[in-house]
């Protein structure tokens, strides 16, 4: 076990180099950089105080230097113009387009993505584990077809459109205004029970947005798995031990077709982070998705390279937590030799 | 008379299919009295897993009992039950089903939760019927564990089902049926997926377990030697009817019905003369195969194929989380010599290295150590040194013809594809030519030329493997390489996949190196016979040499353990109980071998060698 941990550790590390290598990299390849293209603005329009403060900051963060260098004074393994300072300090850089350092910019945002996909993900469980159970029990039947018609509006609605429609009805019927993650007096307010309360009610409508296409894919996998599993000799050794149908069901097939989507969680994370961007700029809400295009647009180099990489970090976490439940869950896993 | 534990009236049985309606089960009348077995026998889709699942209200969906009764009378309670008026759902039905009746299905690994302990699936059917909390359960898990033979009931409870062998997973299954103490045992093919001893020790644990509690058991199988074994009654069935019924003396005795004369026929048995015939019971002739002649080309002084000294180890980690490995000799020292135009039968348990061996040969992969020489009438030549062109001809003239029927033909080719594609990938002939070749090659095999344009989803089993066999003559190999090809039939179509073998063999000029576990058929088919062991070659002679006169332990306990469908000749299980024949370092002198010695082969009679210690063969000397 632990040796197990160590391997899959120094797995992680090397990924996570590589990953930031790319990302580095990939963001550099467009001609220029954020303050270059601004410099190059503003002598268009005069600004002399502007161009020297720009310039003072491609000093300090070294924009002058090869692209390679700038890569290790970056994660922090080359002394850049302060010394080592980079990802590996905990210095995650400063965006130039906010004018602020990284971390003042995602701040909130990142815990509240989090909060968005965590409640995401729960939501889609939850509503999509019953559903299947009951399509794939009865295959074939009226409610299958039910489930599965609504299953496909799910997944050919476009969530953004989704969005603005529930934006305008929610707020013509409930009276509530569902733009941002809570109500506008509360921004920059400590967080206090109101305000929580003001988030959880906010938080109900892009859940909704964002998992329903999720939902709808999940219906249609788990169905396909479960009906599978249904025909496997040892359901009928179940129900020939005289096993109600329904203990049945869930001790074993529904059980064994649990395994792909445990497999799946860490590539869940990373994709509702990006899969919900459009959505996110509709409701307006307050988390990566919108910095992170708008840091891609600008090649605000140090901004969209440390989200990028949080993404990236979220993925390897995530693999390694399915991992672990896999091998937990499945003991032909765990024991190898799994014919 | 005393009132039979079941008895089944004039049951039908319907299935909803989309092609139409279909009655599996047609008026089926039967019983199965106290304290007896009764066999039911017929080739597959006969209805006679059907008629189990309909006693256990188990059917599938598509399925129902439209008529008749199946009567119940329980000898504990006194009380009788109409099973065919129960709902499927009804408590009844659930007291019943695993609590008074029980069953054991075929394939031991399929029909266990990998997810969940033995011990767990076993005491889960004591604690819905017996109402009793865990910690009795769990005790009497482990009696009835220890009582089907697990050597450590403690131990076995936490143990999960890949972690056995096939043998202990079928007792597990008869522990988890037997744990609640059914009056009906519905045993559903209960050893065909197991070898021959462990077969025989099965059937031998079964009948000790009915002689303790009275209980019927009900057999479902299509092997005539394990019904002339354990059988007291028969019940032979095809197409949803029973064609004859009787004690198992009438049956084998005095056969009267032309369908069981014809399907006790089409076994092989060990008694059959040197040039007699299976018969099968529906016979498929082959227009142009008595036209056709062997290719002219120069015949190998020697053996066309021969294998020396081969050996292959295989690295086993034993899980994510230890570093530790395991190594397993899986092929040791082997040597084989395969004459041109005859057969060689390769014998033995599962995980004995058969497979191995056919793979090395194929060179699908490649051994430690020895080497595989083939002969095309150049000369013998290293197979594992052959390159380019020479390697593209030696992969022509070595063809393969698999198990399982089923998924050896890619589902989304048509028969046309099939058989034309080993052509493609050789690049011989002109479209033309290659679909003239197809259909000779469907007509050798005796299929309609018409098939060309199906899928392998419209074949049964016996075509299918047929379609395999003619996708491996396309190419006009020379030697074909049969890894147990006819066990996963029925028997009727068992014996015409072997006629056919055989006729091709006597027309074309074939060598075959033919794999298979079964005894009697390799008997029927091999001019010598290779037994394998543990990755040893123990025993090989000509086949009458061997089966007169066996020398090996291990060929002995082989031997004696394949039922033959003959009653004056039954199982000897007294011998078979004696235990493990197939671990070297408890085989009796002069033939024991200590961890890490590889023996000799010491010859006893002109082509008859087997294998020994290497001290005591050198004492010998």
């Amino acid at each position: 076990m632990i040796r197990f941990l160590l391997r899959r550790l120094v797995t992680m590390v090397v990924t996570l180099l590589i990953i930031s290598a790319l990302v580095f990299f990939i963001i550099k390849l467009p001609p220029g950089d954020f303050l270059s293209n601004q410099i190059a603005e503003l002598r268009a329009q005069g600004e002399s105080a502007s161009i020297a403060k720009a310039e003072f900051l491609i000093k300090q963060y070294g924009l002058d230097r090869p692209a390679w260098e700038q890569y290790l004074v970056w994660i922090g393994v080359m002394p850049g113009p302060n010394g080592y300072s980079g990802l590996l300090q905990g210095d995650w850089g400063w965006s130039f387009e906010f004018d602020k350092p990284v971390v003042e910019v995602v701040g909130d945002a990142l815990w509240l993505t989090l909060l968005v996909n965590l409640a995401v993900v729960i939501f889609i469980h939850v509503v999509s584990i019953p559903i299947a159970i009951y399509s794939a029990t009865r295959q074939y039947s009226v409610g299958d077809y039910i489930a599965t018609f609504i299953g496909y509006i799910g997944l050919a609605t476009p969530s953004f459109l989704l969005a603005l429609i529930l934006l305008y009805y929610m707020n013509r019927w409930f009276g509530v205004s569902i733009g941002g993650l809570y109500d506008a007096q509360y921004a920059g307010e400590p967080w206090t029970w109101d305000k929580i309360k003001s988030l959880l009610s906010h938080l109900i409508v892009p859940t909704l947005v964002i998992g329903l296409s999720g939902t709808a894919a999940m219906i249609r996998r788990m169905r396909a798995n479960l009906l599978d599993e249904l025909g496997k000799q040892y359901y009928v050794t179940a129900k020939a031990k005289g096993l109600g149908p329904n203990k049945a069901l869930l001790k074993y097939p529904f059980r064994m077709s649990l395994n792909p989507f445990i497999a799946d969680i860490g590539n869940l994370l990373p994709h509702l982070i990006s899969g919900s961007v459009l959505v996110s700029l509709v409701l307006s809400l307050p988390t990566v998705g919108p910095i992170l295009l708008s840091a891609l647009k600008s090649q605000d180099q140090f901004l969209a390279g440390f989200i990028l990489m949080f993404v990236a970090v979220l993925t390897v976490i995530g693999m390694l937590i399915s991992d672990l439940l896999l091998a937990m869950l499945d003991p032909r896993i765990r024991m190898g030799g799994g014919r | 008379m005393e009132t039979p534990l079941l008895s089944v009236r004039q049951l039908t049985v319907d299935f909803k299919a989309d092609s139409g309606d279909f009655r599996a089960v047609d008026g089926l009348t039967f019983d199965i009295p106290k304290g007896k077995t009764v066999a039911l026998v017929g080739e597959s889709g006969s209805g006679k897993s059907v008629t189990a699942q309909a006693i256990l209200q188990i059917l599938s969906k598509k399925a129902r009992i439209s008529g008749g009764s199946i009567v119940f009378n329980d000898p504990a309670t006194g009380k009788t039950a109409d099973i065919a008026e129960l709902r499927p759902e009804s408590d009844a039905m659930h007291a019943l089903r695993g609590g008074r009746i029980a069953m054991i299905f075929q394939e031991p690994m399929t029909s266990l939760s990998p997810l969940h302990t033995i011990g767990d699936q076993i005491s889960e059917a004591l604690i819905i019927h017996a109402h009793v909390g865990q910690a009795e359960a769990d005790k009497r898990t482990m009696e009835v564990l220890a009582r089907v033979g697990f050597p450590d009931p403690k131990r076995a409870l936490r143990t999960y089902p890949f972690e056995l062998s096939g043998g202990l997973r079928q007792r597990a299954m008869i522990a988890m049926a037997l744990i609640t103490r059914p009056a009906l045992l519905i045993a559903d093919e209960p050893t065909t997926a197991l070898d021959v001893t462990t077969q025989a020790q099965i059937l031998d644990l079964i009948k000790e377990l009915q002689a303790e509690t009275g209980m019927s058991v009900l057999l479902i199988t299509h092997d005539l030697g394990v019904v002339a074994n354990v059988a007291d009654e028969v019940v032979v069935m095809y197409r949803g009817r029973v064609m004859e019924a009787g004690s198992r003396e009438e049956i084998f005795r005095n056969a009267q019905h032309p369908y069981l004369k014809a399907l006790i026929r089409a076994v092989p048995r060990f008694a059959m003369g040197e040039d007699e015939r299976l018969t099968p019971i529906r016979d498929v002739k082959s227009a142009i195969l008595a036209n056709t002649d062997a290719p002219k080309r120069p015949q190998p002084q020697g053996p066309i194929l021969k294998a020396e000294g081969l050996r292959k180890c295989f690295t086993l980690r034993s899980g994510w989380f230890s570093g530790k490995t395991r190594t397993i000799r899986a092929v040791n020292d082997v040597n084989l010599t395969l004459p041109a135009g005859k057969t060689l039968g390769l014998v033995g348990e599962s995980g004995c290295g058969k497979t191995t061996v056919s793979k090395m040969i194929m060179r699908a992969m490649a051994p430690d150590s020895g080497r595989v020489l083939f002969d095309d009438g150049s000369g013998p030549r290293d197979v594992f040194g052959l390159e380019g062109s020479a390697l593209t001809d030696y992969r022509r003239t070595v063809q393969f013809i698999f198990q399982d029927p089923f998924s050896s033909l890619n589902p989304r080719m048509t028969v046309y594809e099939l058989l034309t594609e080993p052509l493609r990938i050789h690049d011989i002939g002109t479209p033309d030519e290659r679909y003239e070749r197809a259909k000779q090659l469907l007509d050798m095999v005796g299929l309609d030329k018409r098939s060309l344009r199906r899928y392998p989803h419209s074949f049964s089993g016996g075509q299918r493997q047929r379609l395999g066999i003619a996708r491996a003559l396309a190419l006009e190999p020379r030697v074909l390489l049969c890894d147990e090809p006819v066990s996963a039939l029925d028997v009727s179509v068992q014996a015409q996949i072997l006629n056919l073998l055989k006729d091709l063999q006597d027309v074309l000029g074939l060598s075959y190196l033919f794999v298979s576990h079964n005894l009697a058929v390799v008997d029927y088919i091999a001019d010598t016979i290779a037994v394998m062991c543990r990755g040893y070659i123990v025993e090989e002679a000509p086949k009458t040499s061997l089966f007169r006169n066996p020398m090996h332990p291990y060929t002995q306990a082989l031997l004696a353990a394949v039922p033959d469908p003959d009653i004056d000749r039954p199982l000897d299980f007294d011998k078979l109980r004696a235990g493990r024949f197939s671990n070297p370092a408890d085989w009796p002198e002069p033939y024991r071998l200590v961890e890490g010695e590889a023996g000799v082969m010491k010859e006893v009679e002109p082509g008859h060698k087997v294998r020994m210690g290497a001290h005591k063969a050198r004492e010998a000397a």
